[in-house]
């Protein structure tokens, strides 16, 4: 297993060799229009659920009946978002996401950079059967889990606060795995063993030349990281409430009952959906490199 | 003296502070609920009830016996089916058009992946428009089409096909990045000889990528299977947030099964009994895949 989960982190770290390749000659292949045009069929399908979203939620319900269906923007965008954010509380809802999100980010950034620190420079004694462990629990499903970490929850009563949905996401294994991997290629520990030499403690060490060069790697795990606790859906639906939601449970309340209110519903997509949208146009490239070098699924 | 002391201290010790948080807090929200699921599945474990009465293996049992449950392995067996297939192939076809020298990688690369950045909740409800039975897209294209319309929600088959679209939108760019960062490695050389030889696109995708990127593979699978047992919000969300996943269960998945004993029924002991059964099958089937292809790699 371990074999399996180490083989693409080494496959991406050896892909840095690979732009000089373009000068080499005449056997690379070269796309034609073709590839050109199926990317872009390719990039309309990913595309098209988005905006679809879009088109409904800028529609009345009345109009989504007709034959043909609307297949522009239509009027009523603004209409629709008073309507989603009377309806749920999304002020909040974006609030307690944002602080959700944020925390969590934070946490597994810096025990993610600790832990790493210490497995890839550091000698003690059981590091490498701990290094198992961590990457073994990678594999691990702990939403299985939900039910005694639901009970847990509410013996402390934090059922129903943000804290309950924070702290099962304060650390990750894939991140100590990440930043393992970084740290170990990163830091040069002759580097190490000068400061050490000179005195300096391991805090030192760690604050002045472990920080600063892990910068790029504690980058892209913020962001991941963001991306999925943003995301998250089955934790924060069993123990929130719709009365103070993050934005996942409040989207699921206002796509409940019977008869959905389509447009409704779409508009509380869009709300959900734009701010890491807004991020991922920022920072794709960096959030696509991170994917790269070896994420795991969520 | 006291100086070297606190040096040795310094140097032996604190590498575990370093990793002690990871470890504390991964064993109190991750490893210790998910032991302790298999002790309360052997209660009769109500959340409404004051006392838990052991019962041993009885909910295993009742459990084997429920048809409930083997319909939800079913439908979980064939959304996975369903979904893994199609999109692994159509990530590994995505992933060789992106290894060749494109005008802007990166854009092509982003569009690959936007539909995982998009939440699964987002995602269900907007493909449960586009599958809607009266006003939904696809089915005013088949009805254009002269098909006629589809109750997709309806049928086991429709509803599980709606369902396995919207895990394959969301998850082939992903599998297609992870490819491709294996793709870039496997040495030129090897598509160079080929190419001399005359061996077509497609050819030098199955007979010089594929093996070379097999861990990638088998990786992906495991992923995908781990990934699968746990497919909650699509039929959650499809069904109009009913946890029965159709009037038929027609769709619902082991992990709504989950949700539905445990959070609408409160039955935590028979439900910690369908979370620990979904372990183990996520154990056996990491284990099948894992032998059959470590057999395959050394044959």
């Amino acid at each position: 297993m371990t074999d399996t989960l180490t083989r693409p982190k080494r496959a991406a770290g050896a892909n840095a060799p690979a732009p000089s390749r373009r000068y080499k000659g005449f056997v690379e292949r070269r796309p034609g229009k073709l590839t050109y045009l199926a990317l872009t069929g390719l990039a309309l399908f990913s595309a098209f659920p988005l905006y679809w979203s879009f088109v409904v939620g800028s529609h009345d319900n009345g109009i989504l009946g007709e034959v043909p269906p609307p297949l522009g923007l239509g009027p009523n965008l603004f209409e629709n978002l008073e309507r989603a954010f009377g309806t749920i509380d999304f002020a909040k809802a974006l609030a307690n996401s944002f602080m959700v999100a944020g925390a969590i980010t934070i946490s597994v950034v810096l025990f993610s950079t600790l832990a790493g620190f210490a497995f890839a420079k550091l000698a003690f004694k059981g590091r490498n059967a701990l290094l198992v462990m961590v990457i073994a629990t990678m594999m691990v499903p702990t939403q299985l889990g939900i039910i005694p970490l639901y009970m847990l929850m509410a013996k402390i009563e934090w059922t129903g606060t943000m804290y309950a949905v924070i702290a099962p996401g304060l650390v990750t294994a894939f991140g100590v795995f990440f930043m393992t991997q970084y740290l170990g290629e990163a830091v040069p520990t002759e580097l190490i063993e000068a400061a050490r030499a000179d005195g300096c403690t391991t805090l030192r060490i760690f604050w002045h030349v472990v920080l600063p060069v892990s910068k790029p790697a504690a980058a892209v795990l913020g962001m991941l990281t963001f991306m999925t606790a943003w995301n998250d859906f089955f934790w924060p639906l069993v123990v929130l409430t719709p009365e103070d939601p993050t934005v996942q449970v409040a989207l699921s309340a206002l796509a409940s009952g019977y008869i959905t209110d389509y447009s409704l519903s779409l508009t509380g997509t869009i709300i959900a959906t734009v701010p890491l949208l807004i991020v991922f146009v920022a920072l794709g490239k960096h959030i696509i490199g991170g994917i790269m070098q070896g994420a795991i699924k969520g | 003296m006291m100086k070297n002391l606190l040096y040795r201290l310094d140097v032996k010790g604190s590498p575990y502070l370093y990793i002690v948080p990871f470890f504390f807090l991964f064993a109190a929200f991750g490893i210790f609920p998910l032991a302790y699921t298999a002790w309360v599945s052997m209660h009769e474990w109500s959340l409404l009830a004051e006392t838990h009465t052991f019962i041993g293996l009885q909910n295993y049992k009742d459990l084997f016996a429920d048809e409930y449950f083997w319909n939800a392995l079913r439908n979980t067996a064939q959304i996975w089916v369903l979904s893994t297939v199609p999109q692994l192939l159509m990530a590994l076809v995505l992933a060789h058009v992106l290894n060749q020298r494109l005008r802007a990688p990166t854009f092509w690369r982003m569009t690959a992946v936007l539909p995982n950045i998009t939440s699964v909740a987002a995602v269900a409800i907007i493909f449960g428009q586009i599958f809607g039975k009266d006003y939904g897209l696809v089915n005013w294209i088949l009805e254009t089409l002269g098909l006629g319309r589809i109750d997709w929600q309806a049928g086991t088959a429709s509803s599980q096909i709606a369902i396995s679209v919207m895990i394959i939108w969301r998850w082939t760019g992903y599998n297609a990045l992870i490819y491709l960062a294996a793709m870039q490695a496997v040495s030129k050389d090897l598509y160079d000889a080929a190419s001399l030889d005359g061996a077509s696109s497609f050819q030098q995708l199955t007979r010089i990528t594929v093996p070379a990127i097999r861990p990638t593979i088998i990786f992906t699978v495991i992923i995908s299977t781990i990934g699968g047992m746990q497919v909650l919000a699509e039929p959650l969300l499809f069904g109009g947030a009913s946890v029965t996943g159709g009037s038929d269960r027609q769709f619902q998945t082991l992990s709504l099964y989950l949700y539905e004993v445990a959070f609408s029924r409160f039955d935590f002991g028979y439900a910690s009994t369908a979370a620990w059964a979904m372990f183990g099958i996520i154990v056996i089937v990491a284990a099948i895949n894992y032998f059959l292809t470590s057999r395959l790699r050394r044959s």
